[in-house]
């Protein structure tokens, strides 16, 4: 087990290292910089501030430089919000991304998980072609949509729920975007449960536990849940990404304060390190996760060999 | 009782039923598939015809009729916009949009990805070995971002939005299809072209990939929703295409800043792009169970 955790730690390397490639070397080949504005910079000062920035120096050494700051965990000084660096831009939005995004997170494996059981129980009772239709619909409407249309119901019309902000962080602020966040996450996490739940419920083993004449639901909860859970935890890495990928625009919709408008103010900005920051930290955070995931996996399933 | 040739002679002569008309006939009894496909059918039709028949222009704008809800003297039949423009119409083309993303940025990703992963699966050992490892690097990016950040540095340019979509949706289909390629690859034929002396990479061409359509197909109506999902999430950052130009993604954020007042700017284009996303789902269900030898 450790071996295997050490392979997927080395394996996890590659994959940053390209994605700060990439991430870098991109934004770099954009037309315009950071301080192109209506108003034309003398050419001394803006020399001087290309050299401050170390912009002047080749892609290669800059290169280097933002990784030997990486790894002292530096993101550099934003270009855009004078006085703060990336890192202090990053740790102000991060807590309110994260709580919105692990609150979507928790909501999307609790209820998808229950919902995806429930369905697979009752195959093909009403109960299992209601929810399947349900999950239909939120793989079907994307996010982006939903959201304005629960504003519009639960905050406009009905006027239950305030329509974006995070007020004084209460968590009524916090109820739509999170809602909207996690409905495709639950839509794709209940069809999986469903159909790992259905295969497992036919295999010998259940069928043993019911013969021993273990009530139902012993059969359910020690038996069958875990085997069944196997796919959901290894969906929960994309599920991640499409988390935090989500939270850039429900974030822009519901006007919270957190990392994903950073990332889309700075790319239009032009403000490399910010952009890079936010790349880098998220996917650093979607890496580990896969990491993580990956090793919980092999914990829960007997069968993997590593 | 015995056979004897007349009870044998009895029962109609079975025509052999093939892999694809067994699937028809099975995707044909699924109601809920049917229904979407036809559906799509008259959507599509509709995204391509329905704008010469609109009285109206997408860019046309209508100065004293601003946010008019739809009303069927007007000939606005879904409303118009904040600046005038008729809501169906631009519906229609921003359809237009959003399908065509969906096949072109889907044929992008199935050209890469087969071409891949039959590649890999057919020469098999150190090559499979290296090129599947990248694959699985490229697995943990977050791909959104680089979208963005590609429409954002270099302008929204259409043809760029195609490719930069398709190129991040083909590591699953390299994954399948390399699959298939490794089971395909012990079969006779294979084996009998090769000892033919037919080049690898036209035993791929001609053998290999014919083969894999099945698999494909499945993955095809699958990877369209997701694709045209992509594209909207873009236009709805406002990162997609150009004005006056639109597509659904567009028309929904446009839609949401107006909801207030205007709830129609948001209801028909939300409509539409739900009602197709729902149909693709549909017919790729429907087509996974058909094509699904297990569950008959």
């Amino acid at each position: 087990m450790l071996n295997y955790a050490f392979k997927r730690f080395l394996g996890a390397w590659p994959t940053l290292l390209i994605l700060i490639a990439l991430a870098f070397f991109m934004i770099r080949a954009a037309p315009g910089g950071p301080f192109d504005s209506e108003r034309h910079l003398p050419p001394e000062i803006e020399a001087n501030l290309r050299a401050a920035y170390h912009l002047d120096e080749p892609l290669i050494q800059q290169f280097g430089r933002y990784l030997l700051g990486l790894a002292q965990g530096d993101f550099g000084p934003s270009f855009q919000y004078k006085d703060y660096t990336v890192t202090e831009l990053i740790m102000t939005g991060f807590p309110v991304s994260l709580r919105l995004g692990g609150l979507a997170m928790l909501l999307a494996v609790v209820v998808g998980v229950s919902a995806g059981s429930l369905a697979a129980l009752r195959q093909n009772s009403r109960t299992d072609h209601a929810v399947m239709s349900v999950s239909m619909t939120g793989i079907s409407i994307p996010n982006f949509v939903m959201a304005p249309l629960l504003i519009l119901l639960f905050a406009v019309y009905l006027g239950w729920l305030p329509a974006g902000g995070l007020g004084n962080g209460s968590a009524a602020n916090l109820v739509l975007p999170v809602i909207s966040l996690a409905l495709p996450q639950i839509a794709y996490i209940s069809r999986l449960t469903r159909g790992s739940m259905i295969e497992v419920l036919r295999s010998n083993f259940i069928r043993t536990a019911r013969a021993k004449g273990l009530p139902e639901r012993v059969v359910i909860l020690r038996h069958a849940l875990k085997p069944a859970l196997l796919p959901v935890v290894s969906y929960l890495g994309p599920a991640t990404a499409g988390i935090i990928t989500g939270s850039v625009v429900i974030e822009q919709i519901f006007g919270v304060p957190g990392l994903g408008r950073y990332f889309v103010q700075g790319a239009l900005n032009r403000d490399y390190t910010l952009v890079m920051g936010v790349v880098v930290f998220f996917g650093v955070l979607i890496v580990v996760f896969n990491l993580i995931v990956d090793l919980v996996y092999a914990l829960l399933d007997p069968r993997v060999k590593y | 009782m015995s056979v004897t040739p007349e009870t044998v002679a009895a029962i109609p002569a079975d025509k052999g039923r093939s892999l694809w008309t067994d699937a028809m006939i099975r995707l044909r009894r699924n109601r809920a598939a049917v229904t979407a496909a036809a559906v799509l059918a008259i959507m599509t039709l509709m995204v391509i015809v329905g704008p010469w028949f609109s009285p109206y222009d997408y860019d046309y704008t209508h100065w004293d009729m601003i946010l008019i809800s739809p009303d069927l003297a007007s000939g606005h039949v879904f409303g118009t916009d904040s600046i005038g423009r008729d809501i169906f119409v631009r519906t229609l083309y921003g359809g237009r949009i959003s399908l065509l993303v969906g096949v072109v940025a889907t044929i992008v990703s199935l050209v890469i990805g087969i071409a891949y992963g039959a590649t890999a699966g057919y020469f098999g050992g150190r090559i499979d070995h290296i090129m599947m490892r990248i694959v699985d690097i490229l697995y943990g990016m977050p791909f959104m971002f680089f979208v963005i950040l590609l429409m954002v540095l270099f302008g929204r340019n259409i043809l760029l939005i195609f490719v930069a979509i398709g190129a991040i949706n083909w590591l699953d289909m390299a994954r399948i299809v390399r699959g298939q390629t490794l089971s395909l690859k012990r079969k006779e034929f294979i084996e009998a072209a090769e000892a033919l002396g037919v080049p690898p990479f036209r035993i791929i061409r001609r053998h290999i990939v014919p083969n894999l359509l099945g698999v494909v197909v499945v993955y095809v109506t699958l990877t369209i929703p997701q694709v045209i999902l992509v594209e909207s999430f873009l236009s709805f950052l406002g990162l997609g295409v150009q004005e006056p130009m639109t597509s659904w993604g567009a028309l929904v954020n446009e839609g949401a800043q107006e909801m207030e007042n205007a709830p129609w700017t948001l209801f028909f284009p939300a409509v539409c792009l739900a009602a197709t996303l729902f149909c693709f789902n549909f017919i790729g269900d429907g087509l996974r169970d058909a094509l699904d030898p297990k569950d008959r």
